[in-house]
């Protein structure tokens, strides 16, 4: 469905370094990324912002032309055959609309159909089953201006899939949800992975994401690819670390030697400890009674390493400081 | 009462600076000004051309020439259309939170005013009147006094535009599409105070008519001052009252306003 | 192509028709606008007889060819303005996924009836103008007639997307647009010969402005050319139309491989 091979994008940065005297200066944001997703696939593309993810899909969609490497899409080379391409895949912004701010949601779809020269048909049938499955019928009939941010995005995936695309690429499309417009989501990507076979590929900074939907996770900052695999892998490969954060019911000293404990901080002058461990070595349930042995136990949780602290330490470990 | 002209000092600085970041947009605008000046100056020496010289309405071709680089300069700093900041935010309701400050909203929004029309002066008003003053006949006021005056002139000219522009606005708490309204003031407005043509040049009824609003106070005044025509003490009289006037109007409309916040609920 | 462009249209027309008063009144303002520039030439010729070499029913004449031209453009194509704010918030980025040309995505999309106002008043001013002015009507005049407004439509429109795509390179595009459109709609208000030096060659030649209204109009009235053109020159609009929306078509297509990153 998708193969990138060796991908750059550079783009010419003009800065000011005198009163009048200005620097030309090339900036890569992607440097060299190569991969493949098969049809079928869902994938998650994640990075911290600015890690080249935009420039990527800009590059994919064939809006932007790449300054190095070669990238086909659904067999088709995205920057010279733009328009084609545009009616086999469809594409999801979170945080810009492609629906039209003062009509009501249906007239947009009905623009869509003749901008997309859809069969009045099959549009018909596909509306009708993203309104059931999405509950639009509810605001169907609503400018979008008046849309809540959950019923716009319900919105904004119909709308990439009337006109049946091979493969969907959604950039950022949780973002700002709540919890069960978020969940709702998801649920139908799912669906529609596992059902009609449509690839999805998705950039995302929310790890829940990833791990409902996707089951290879891409990594990518400064512009390269990090990491490639499913994510559970991943996530045991380069972060096998916890943390267990106990709050007790009276300050103590900090909690050292614990069996398969790799560090511990106090806060709150010993009140609260936070200590990590290895999956590995040792479970929470194991440290729990532990610690509970040492000193009275208030309350406890656990911290699973967060997307940025995964896709840090992809990049540690793979740039040695030189 | 010091801490509170200080505030209002710092949102005129505020104001500055926020002005002064958009040094490329005072360019292009500069440059569209100056073209559109350029522009003025052939149709309007073309009246002079049809009758041979002389005078149309007091102003010679070299007051005439004058009015038009001050005017082009004068625009940007008095600004007719602003930007309709206030206008969304009362129709999106965050003007409570301007409301609940311990400022006049009406004060805060004039020092603000006073300090993007303290940029432009600099950045939109100097460029034109120089190009005006070294590639044109261009007349000089023959008294330094009367630039004192100018500038006072100028000052009034921004304190009544803004006071205009306050009432357009405050118009939202009560109109469910302001936009119509402030539309016919920014197609009227900069015509009726002087930008297309000097208002001398209309028909004496016209003028007459004119002078009883504040529109003259905005544009003709200033530049009449600048070119001593007619007298600048009757020119700033008129100003000063409708600065006054147009202020007081404010106040009274914005506490209606907030009445209407507070008691109905917006 | 032009089903989806029509019913982008469509679209936009009931959504500004439902609101009424508001549309009214917009549609209020601009033909006050375009009034407005009708009032400075009045004025005017309440001082003196002749401007440019020519009388009030010529220049007004001009006048209405150049806002019947100039409203028709800005209607269709006014909204390129939009550019700056597209691009900044990444909505144009949506419309180059769509299968469909961007400019006519731009131009439908946020179509704007209510600019119908200003060819409403100019229009009125050329029915009234060649109701008193002693034209020689042959059929040739009444195709000039028919053809003029389109032809200037024509030139404006490709001024409008030519200058506008400015905004691709620079964050202020718009404003420098401005000098050439509304500018360039100034100019044509009046006769070029009012008009000297490098401002006429570059607004009358250059852009194209003389052929809006100052050219057709000298035809329609059967006058010669005061500044020796030849004849054939006032006839030639519909060719000089054409050339620009030629220029202005590269024009855009250079501006978007620029934005593609393929141009530079």
């Amino acid at each position: 469905m998708i193969e990138v091979e060796d991908l750059g994008r550079t783009f010419v940065v003009r800065r000011k370094t005198g009163l009048l005297r200005r620097s030309r200066e090339e900036v890569a944001a992607v440097t060299s990324v190569s991969f493949r997703v098969d049809a079928g696939e869902a994938v998650g593309y994640i990075g911290p912002n600015g890690a080249g993810k935009s420039t990527t899909i800009k590059m994919l969609t064939g809006i932007l032309v790449p300054t190095s490497g070669r990238v086909r899409v659904c067999g088709l080379d995205p920057s010279r055959q733009r328009t084609e391409l545009a009616k086999r895949i469809g594409v999801v912004f979170g945080q810009r609309s492609q629906l039209w701010w003062d009509l009501p949601l249906v007239e947009s779809f009905e623009l869509l159909r003749h901008i997309y020269r859809v069969d009045p048909a099959a549009h018909a049938r596909r509306l009708a089953e993203c309104t059931e499955l999405l509950g639009l019928h509810e605001f169907a009939a609503t400018p979008v201006r008046q849309l809540s941010l959950g019923q716009r995005m319900r919105g904004e995936v119909t709308a990439a899939l009337l006109h049946a695309p091979e493969l969907l690429v959604l950039d950022e499309p949780t973002i700002g949800l709540d919890l069960e417009s978020k969940e709702r989501l998801r649920e139908f990507l799912a669906e529609l992975n596992a059902s009609r076979g449509t690839t999805l590929v998705l950039t995302t900074h929310d790890l829940d994401d990833i791990e409902r939907l996707c089951r290879r996770m891409m990594v990518i900052d400064h512009g390269q690819v990090l990491a490639d695999g499913p994510l559970a892998e991943l996530r045991e490969e380069v972060s096998p670390e916890r943390t267990l954060v106990v709050d007790l019911e009276r300050p103590a000293a900090p909690l050292d030697g614990l069996p398969g404990v790799v560090s511990v901080r106090t806060e709150a002058g010993g009140l609260r400890q936070l200590l990590s461990f290895r999956r590995d070595a040792t479970t929470a349930a194991r440290l729990i009674t532990l610690v509970a042995d040492r000193a009275p136990v208030h309350d406890v949780s656990v911290i699973e390493p967060d997307i940025d602290e995964v896709v840090k330490r992809l990049y540690q470990r793979r740039s040695p400081v030189a | 009462m010091c801490a509170l002209i200080g505030c209002y000092l710092r949102i005129a600085l505020a104001g500055f600076r926020r002005y002064a970041t958009y040094r490329q947009a005072a360019l292009a605008g500069t440059a569209t000004n100056v073209v559109f000046g350029l522009i003025k100056i052939s149709i309007l020496s073309a009246v002079y051309a049809a009758q041979g010289g002389g005078s149309v309405g007091g102003y010679d071709l070299t007051m005439t020439i004058t009015y038009v680089w001050l005017g082009q300069g004068l625009l940007s700093v008095v600004q007719f259309w602003g930007d309709a900041d206030l206008d969304t935010r009362i129709r999106t309701g965050d003007v409570v939170i301007d409301l609940t400050r311990p400022w006049n909203l009406g004060m805060a929004l004039l020092a603000e005013d006073l300090g993007r029309a303290a940029f432009a002066s600099l950045a939109r008003f100097v460029p034109p009147l120089a190009i005006g003053a070294l590639l044109f006949p261009f007349r000089w006021p023959t008294d330094p006094a009367v630039l004192a005056f100018f500038a006072l002139s100028a000052l009034l000219a921004v304190v009544i535009s803004q006071g205009i522009r306050f009432l357009l606005s405050l118009s939202t708490f009560w109109l469910l599409d302001p936009r119509g309204v402030s539309g016919l003031y920014r197609v009227g407005g900069a015509t009726l105070a002087g930008l297309e043509i000097p208002l001398n040049y209309f028909p004496s009824w016209a003028q007459t008519a004119l002078w009883f609003t504040p529109f003259p106070g905005m544009m003709q005044s200033p530049i009449d001052v600048f070119v001593q025509h007619g007298s600048a003490a009757a020119l700033l009289a008129h100003q000063a009252l409708w600065a006054v006037l147009l202020t007081v109007a404010g106040q009274v409309v914005l506490r209606r306003a907030v009445h209407k916040v507070v008691v109905q609920g917006g | 192509m032009a089903e989806a462009y029509s019913s982008l249209i469509r679209a936009q027309l009931r959504s500004q028709l439902s609101y009424r008063t508001s549309f009214l009144l917009n549609c209020l303002a601009q033909m006050l606008a375009q009034a407005n520039d009708l009032l400075v030439i009045v004025v005017l010729f309440g001082r003196v007889a002749s401007l440019g070499g020519f009388g009030v029913q010529e220049v007004l004449l001009v006048y209405a060819l150049s806002g019947i031209a100039f409203g028709l453009a800005d209607m269709v194509v006014g909204n390129v303005e939009q550019l700056p704010q597209y691009i900044r918030t990444g909505r144009f980025d949506v419309v180059l996924m769509r299968p469909m040309g961007s400019l006519a995505q731009l131009c439908a999309s946020d179509f704007q009836l209510r600019r119908l106002g200003r060819v409403v008043t100019a229009l009125g001013v050329l029915v009234y103008v060649l109701s008193i002015s002693d034209i020689h009507w042959t059929p040739i005049t009444l195709l000039l007639l028919v053809i003029t407004p389109v032809a200037g439509a024509v030139i404006f429109g490709s001024i409008f997307i030519a200058s506008n795509s400015l905004s691709f390179w620079l964050i202020d595009g718009r404003e420098l647009a401005n000098t050439v459109t509304y500018g360039g709609n100034y100019f044509t208000s009046y006769p070029v010969t009012v008009f000297s030096g490098w401002l006429r060659v570059f607004l009358a030649y250059v852009i194209g402005g003389a052929f809006v209204s100052y050219y057709p109009a000298l035809a329609l009235l059967g006058r010669a050319d005061p500044l020796g053109g030849p004849d054939w020159l006032r006839f030639s609009a519909p060719v000089v139309a054409l050339l620009a929306a030629l220029a202005a078509g590269t024009v855009w297509r250079f501006a978007i491989r620029h934005y593609r990153g393929t141009g530079s």
